[in-house]
């Protein structure tokens, strides 16, 4: 499995989100995309969930959307099935675009390991930045290093990115 | 208290921090007995072993934070904190509040 780089461009995907339309790169054509490998039933993607609203919250109005995919195998973990998607979403009033990559392909092809991964794409859809959200899963309190927003901040002022690649802390991806 | 038990699965990397956390606590309540610690590596193993997702701790057979959970199986697990917050691993009043019990 390759995995991304900056400076590549996001690979396209087609898949159906929990609204049961399909949704594709294509429809975010011209905006920021923070595209995130989720799922429902881990434990850090839970504790980052909520600053990952906020996140789309607070970039909305600056041309960022934010979507998240779900890869895991919902057979072996039926916590991270489509139906637990939606009900996932409903429950904590995701404000993006939640979808199903349900035969791992795009995971695959971002070579994306972890729940939650960040790739950040520029308007052009270059990839800007890759990793963690920020630097404390545990109590957004004391987060110190807030990588993903200054990433956002730097894409958004037409600067290079101070710190493009961190580790992505979650866990792993569920393959089948 | 006669068994102590550590379940975890690889694809959830909390288990390193709260294998620590738990020896700590035994170490500093003075309990000396050897932990079992299984790699659970299949959903049938899971349901056989009560594994609740990883990391499980299983003090004689019975869970430190039964109710977090419902059913058994192979996934990582989400302990609620005292304070409301969700987290990869059990807290340590959790855990010693379990040793204690026991």
């Amino acid at each position: 499995m390759t995995k991304l780089r900056t400076g590549d461009k996001a690979v396209s995907f087609a898949l159906r989100g929990i609204d049961d339309k399909q949704h594709s790169l294509d429809d975010y054509s011209g905006k920021h995309v923070v595209i995130i490998f989720s799922c429902n039933h881990c434990p850090y993607v839970q504790a980052w969930e909520d600053r990952m609203i906020k996140i789309q919250t607070d970039y909305a109005p600056k041309n960022v959307q934010l979507v998240a995919i779900n890869s895991n195998d919902g057979i072996k973990f039926p916590d991270d099935n489509f139906s637990k998607m939606q009900e996932r979403a409903k429950a904590k009033r995701f404000n993006f675009p939640y979808l199903h990559d349900e035969n791992q392909k795009v995971a695959s092809a971002y070579g994306a390991e972890r729940t939650p991964e960040v790739f950040l794409f520029d308007s052009n859809h270059v990839l800007q930045y890759h990793g963690t959200i920020d630097d404390n899963y545990d109590n957004p309190n004391r987060v110190k290093e807030n990588y993903l927003r200054d990433a956002l901040d730097a894409t958004l002022a037409g600067r290079k990115v101070s710190l493009a690649e961190t580790k992505p802390i979650g866990c792993t991806i569920k393959w089948k | 208290m006669r068994k102590i038990s550590f379940l975890y699965s690889d694809g959830c990397p909390s288990h390193h921090e709260a294998l620590s956390r738990l020896r700590k606590i035994m170490d500093q309540q003075g309990i000396a007995i050897e932990i079992e610690t299984i790699n659970v590596r299949t959903n049938e193993q899971a349901i056989n072993l009560r594994f609740r997702g990883s990391p499980t701790i299983l003090i004689d057979g019975r869970d430190i934070d039964p109710s977090s959970v419902e059913g058994f199986g192979l996934a990582c697990r989400t302990y609620r904190l005292e304070d409301g917050r969700i987290s990869p691993l059990p807290s340590e009043a959790m855990i010693r509040k379990a040793l204690r019990g026991a």
